[in-house]
């Protein structure tokens, strides 16, 4: 048996080592194009920007761990193309690796901006160029009020740098959170210094232009193959394409009835759902949604997905505070706000599927454990 | 091969479930969490990366080292009620245990499991 692994991101890297842990004993190759032993991305935008982690400390395991896992790592190495038929990827440089299952984990690549030079953060060179640049200036324009446009102008203003966010809808992360949320991220920016331009595309003048507007999944190698990708390579329920020896997890994953989603948690928990799969257990994709982001002082903490909520309730008020999505009556999603218990609760209670009235999640007396601990 | 180079390390006792005892060199500044990835510490699973938000990193600190520890914040606080294996009094995230001078002998046994 031989499984080949297309991507070292969070996503492949986990897929190798949940084979392993469920047992799987042949071969496992996982190939990367860059040059780089497989690594996290979060902290690049957080703690390595701030200058609190080192480059080198977003490795997830040093080399050591593939040779004793039998992982063999192909780093560096662009794949070509996919032949189904022989069931083999074809390298760039010309080799080729034969598998028996094969797993897409090529994750995304950032949208760029046709009409304007800016810097982008997605890889460890990204970050490495973003934060030479960030000391060295003394202003920053960041287009984008997204995540990772606001983590940037978040430590940008911790540097004692000058920042302004720049975005076209007229209010931040407006795609994924409510506006109450938005409106808290607003004032704590404002409060710390940021110069907000919502429902605006003029980019003002700055020693540095960040971007950060939304991702393109990489689903090339999987259309090429004639798989099925329409922003996402469709996956079913096991997380497999339309050829059953073909998984795909992760950032370039789009799930028939979930969607595509660009998180850590969902490539792990994807990865972990494929290796199962492979190993010859039968399991279906049912893990909680789940995502955070740091922006000085506050933690934002989502779990489920908010998206066609009809009704939201606070729980708390500002600045810890916690909103319930509620769609038909029904709990979707919480986005907590320096409240990490509630976040831990609301992924208890979104994986038990427990009925929670809006009056219980608004009232700070209601014990909500109550309703998972029965 | 280090992954970084030479620096001040101190050692970090990690007791598996089993009772195997293994004294690590870890770096000052790196984590208790780091320290055992980096060194063939598989009980330890870290998926998150560190940043208190999945619970993988879970560790029982031997009591009289426990006062010597950084005081647990809320996010480590909470995400200690999802651990796999069950609290104690003397549970922590080895995430949030930065390795410094005085943590030289530490001792940490590993939960039976992470995930």
């Amino acid at each position: 048996m031989s499984v080949v692994i297309v991507g070292a991101g969070q996503g492949g890297f986990q897929a190798a080592w949940s084979l392993r842990m469920e047992g799987y004993d042949g071969s496992i190759t996982l190939i990367g194009d860059e040059p780089y032993l497989p690594y996290q991305r979060p902290p690049l935008s957080k703690g390595f920007l701030l200058g609190k982690q080192e480059l080198e400390s977003v490795t997830l395991r040093p080399e050591k761990f593939y040779s004793d896992q039998r992982i063999e790592l192909r780093m560096g190495e662009c794949v070509a193309s996919i032949d189904r038929a022989a069931r083999k990827v074809v390298l760039a440089s010309g080799s080729s690796v034969p598998y028996d299952s094969l797993i897409l984990a090529t994750g995304a690549r950032v949208r760029r901006l046709a009409d304007r030079e800016a810097l982008y953060l997605r890889g460890r060179d990204d970050a490495a160029q973003l934060k030479d640049r960030l000391d060295r200036a003394e202003s920053v324009a960041v287009i984008g009020g997204g995540f990772i446009g606001l983590e940037v102008a978040a430590a940008a203003r911790m540097l004692g740098k000058e920042a302004a966010v720049v975005e076209i809808q007229p209010r931040l992360m407006q795609r994924v959170v409510a506006p109450v949320v938005s409106d808290f991220f607003r004032e704590l920016h404002e409060t710390h210094g940021v110069r907000l331009m919502l429902g605006s595309g003029d980019v003002p003048r700055a020693d540095l232009t960040v971007a950060g507007v939304g991702v393109i999944p990489n689903v090339e190698l999987a259309l090429e193959a004639g798989l099925t990708a329409d922003n996402g390579i469709v996956v079913d329920e096991h997380l497999r394409t339309a050829d059953q020896n073909i998984f795909a997890i992760g950032d370039c994953s789009k799930h028939a009835q979930r969607g595509r989603l660009e998180s850590v948690q969902n490539a792990v928990d994807q990865a972990k759902c494929a290796a199962a799969n492979i190993a010859g257990k039968t399991q279906v994709y049912a893990a909680v949604p789940w995502f955070w982001t740091d922006q000085f002082d506050a933690k934002l903490q989502m779990a489920g997905l908010s998206g066609g909520a009809d009704r939201v309730v606070l729980r708390g008020s500002p600045p810890k505070f916690s909103v319930f999505y509620f769609r038909g009556g029904k709990l979707i999603a919480i986005d907590s706000i320096s409240r990490p218990a509630d976040h831990m609760m609301a992924r208890k209670l979104l994986a038990a599927g427990v009925e929670v009235s809006a009056e219980q999640a608004a009232d700070e007396n209601f014990a909500l454990a109550s309703l998972v601990n029965r | 091969m280090p992954l970084f180079g030479k620096k001040e390390t101190v050692t970090i006792n990690y007791i598996s479930h089993a009772g195997v005892k293994k004294p690590i060199a870890v770096t000052v500044g790196n984590s208790v969490m780091e320290g055992a990835i980096r060194n063939g510490i598989d009980e330890i699973v870290a998926e998150c990366g560190g940043a208190a938000q999945c619970g993988t990193c879970h560790v029982y600190v031997e009591e009289q080292w426990l006062p010597k520890l950084p005081p647990m914040q809320d996010d480590e606080n909470a995400m200690l009620d999802t651990t796999l294996c069950p609290r104690r009094p003397n549970s922590r995230l080895s995430c949030q245990i930065p390795v410094t001078k005085e943590l030289d002998g530490l001792t940490v046994h590993t939960p039976e499991a992470q995930v």
